[in-house]
């Protein structure tokens, strides 16, 4: 897996949605993770979107800018403000909702 | 002086560490923190993670951070604080007022300070997650200066941040695995839960060593405490110790002090009131030894506290005065109405006094008050005028254990100290207020004497160990000259004094005058029977020698008187012309005489 790789959208135009996600080394989480993320964004942001992909182990000093504790960590940095995902991103729903793609649900 | 100080520690726990290695297989790390390396029997274990856990505002950050400065600066081990509450910034000003500059730490590569901020609202939870990110961050920051040290602080906090705490836990057994495995020695804090030492129950996770820090009050006064709750592997005091954060950081009190190796003194000091110094065995107080002067309000005991340091100054040596009610300008005054000046002295350097409200510190502070500023004047006599202001600031036990450390203190360095003990009104004169008298060497009782409508002084020695002393009880009297401690008269209700000694006194003196006079008349008396003995004698002679005359005469008329008849005799013999000689008539002769005598 390439590290701090930009994974553009070839056809996108203005990158309305950067999102990055943190990840150490290959893991099965970061692997699912990564693979989750690109699901999601390919159905829900069509063409506007970028992810950049930072390995840790590779750029450990990078933890610290966006105060990352967890892994995998998925920071949505536009449009703003600023959200945090953590988890493997196998919760689809909850996904959306982090990154404000779906109202939170209400249940009752 | 403090740095001298942990110099002389820190060489002295190095050798203790050293023999500590050879004897059991847990190395240690020194914290640097006074008072705490001796507790631990050396700091906190080597390589492995240690909980401070505590109420809010009971001290962990502080003493996580000195424990990384120390290591930083005196023990060349750079250490890595991790900060989950505070920002750089907040903490960097936070230690500023206790003399460390983080920013020259951290620039010389010393030390890293990450702050972690986790805002639960930024965060949504989507599957499963670990902390490899902290360990990432943590490992890259311990790499990057080669730290030796860890502080987590408050990591607890990340259960508040972060969801789904079956994960955090098992990540966070892991995260103090992975600190031991790469030969850390870490602090790591917690906030005290209900119950429990910490919140999140951590002292599961962190068993090696855990303190556990304390902030009490009691009174409105504030006490800190520190207590090792579990050392794994090590001895360690089990005590609550207390500990004080002023301007120098954190400093834990050993409650008890290392024994009793007291050296004993036969050096003597005088008490400064010379009569005095002849009723404690004449030479006055041990050096090093404790005094205990106690007595009811104005009996002047704080008149002897400063004959002991006039006296003590005069030989150059150095006194420490810690004044709890007075101030020292109002002491000094004082006892230049007895004649004593005590400005000189301070002027001098001799003399330092320290006049702080009980109540303004806690017993602890002012127990490490004392050990400082005694460090700092390096003085030999020691004066806590009175002792008794101290009881209103803890029960008796604390107060107990506060002066018995003091004392150990003083004794331990050789110092004089002199405790003045008030006794209130009516409660019974022996019995100390808190109970030291035990521990004291020299106990002297003042006491006002009630008689004949007034008071007066009287001082008696109750105990002082190692010398005779005096069993009499004495009055004195405040001069301007000094404590002047007067003769004893004793009355049929015990000593006399005041007016009713004037009067026994003048008394002594008429009885004095009219057994003189008596025995001079005596004299005189015998000295007129002499002479009358000797005029009778003259008399005498003057008789005898006047018989004598008459006798000798009329034994000279008798010799001429037979001369003429023998002349007479011989003229008739010549006449009658008989033998001329008288030697040839024998019987005529005889017959003569004898017709003489019938004559007579």
């Amino acid at each position: 897996m390439p590290s701090a790789k930009l994974i553009k959208n070839p056809k996108s135009q203005n990158d309305a949605w950067v999102l990055r996600l943190y990840v150490a080394g290959q893991t099965p989480k970061s692997v699912s993770a990564f693979a989750n993320l690109k699901r999601i964004c390919s159905e829900h942001l069509a063409d506007r979107y970028r992810i950049e992909l930072i390995d840790l182990l590779e750029n450990p000093q990078l933890a610290r800018g966006d105060q990352i504790v967890a892994i995998p960590t998925l920071v949505r940095n536009l449009p703003t403000p600023m959200k945090k995902i953590i988890g493997d991103l196998s919760n689809t729903d909850r996904v959306l909702v982090g990154l404000d793609l779906r109202p939170a649900p209400r249940k009752g | 002086m403090k740095s001298r100080n942990n110099v002389l520690k820190v060489a002295k726990l190095r050798a203790l560490n050293q023999g500590d290695l050879v004897g059991t297989p847990l190395p240690k790390t020194l914290t640097g923190i006074l008072g705490l390396d001796e507790i631990t029997f050396g700091g906190l274990p080597k390589g492995r993670p240690t909980l401070i856990c505590g109420g809010a505002g009971c001290g962990k950050t502080l003493m996580s951070m000195e424990f990384l400065v120390h290591g930083a600066t005196q023990f060349n081990e750079p250490g890595v604080f991790m900060a989950f509450e505070e920002t750089e910034e907040e903490l960097r000003k936070n230690v500023a007022s206790l003399g460390y500059d983080l920013k020259d730490l951290t620039d010389n590569k010393k030390l890293i300070i990450d702050y972690v901020h986790i805002e639960r609202s930024e965060i949504e939870e989507t599957g499963e997650y670990d902390l490899e990110g902290l360990f990432v961050r943590l490992g890259y920051a311990i790499d990057t200066i080669g730290a030796k040290r860890v502080v987590l602080d408050t990591i607890e906090t990340i259960f508040a941040g972060l969801p789904n705490p079956f994960i955090l836990r098992a990540e966070l057994r892991r995260l103090f695995r992975w600190l031991k495995d790469k030969g850390m020695t870490a602090i790591v804090t917690g906030e005290r839960g209900d119950g429990t030492l910490t919140r999140q129950g951590l002292e599961e996770y962190v068993s090696d060593c855990v303190i556990l820090l304390d902030h009490r009050v009691r009174e409105q006064i504030s006490t800190r405490r520190l207590q090792i709750i579990k050392y794994r592997g090590s001895t360690h005091g089990t005590n609550e110790y207390p500990f004080l954060i002023d301007e120098d950081g954190i400093s834990v009190l050993p409650i008890t002090s290392v024994g009793l190796q007291h050296k004993a003194s036969s050096d003597r000091v005088s008490s400064g009131v010379a009569r005095l110094d002849t009723m404690l065995g004449g030479k006055g107080y041990f050096r090093g030894t404790s005094i205990l002067v106690s007595g009811t309000a104005g009996t002047g005991k704080s008149s002897l506290a400063a004959h002991l340091i006039d006296a003590a100054c005069r030989r150059g040596e150095r006194c420490l005065y810690f004044a709890t009610e007075e101030s020292p300008d109002l002491v000094v005054r004082n006892m230049r109405s007895i004649g004593i000046d005590l400005a000189p002295w301070v002027k001098k350097g001799l003399l330092r006094f320290d006049a702080t409200r009980p109540t303004f510190h806690g017993l602890e502070m002012h127990l490490l008050r004392m050990h400082k500023l005694v460090a700092e004047t390096q003085a030999r006599v020691v004066v806590v005028d009175p002792i008794t202001s101290y009881i209103s600031l803890g029960d008796t036990l604390e107060v107990k254990s506060m002066l018995t450390r003091l004392i150990d203190f003083f004794k331990a360095h050789q110092i004089t100290a002199f405790f003045t003990s008030l006794t209130e009104g009516g409660s019974a004169l022996e019995q100390s207020e808190v109970g030291i008298s035990s521990l004291m060497d020299t106990w002297i009782l003042l006491r006002s004497i009630e008689s004949n409508g007034e008071r007066n002084r009287g001082i008696w020695v109750l105990k002082s160990r190692g010398m005779p002393h005096s069993n009499q009880v004495r009055e004195f009297v405040l001069t301007d000259h000094g404590i002047e401690l007067l003769d004893v008269y004793i009355g049929a209700e015990g000593v006399v004094t005041g007016t009713a000694r004037a009067a026994q006194e003048a008394k002594e003196k008429a009885e004095a005058l009219l057994h003189r006079q008596e025995l001079e008349l005596k004299q005189r008396n015998l000295e007129l029977k002499n002479q009358a003995l000797e005029a009778k004698i003259a008399a005498m002679r003057a008789e005898f020698e006047a018989e004598r005359e008459e006798m000798e005469r009329e034994i000279l008329e008798g010799k001429q008187r037979a001369g003429v008849i023998e002349q007479d005799r011989i003229a008739m013999a010549l006449s009658r012309r008989a033998d001329a000689t008288s030697n040839n008539r024998p019987k005529a002769q005889r017959g003569t005489k004898n017709a003489q005598r019938e004559t007579n």
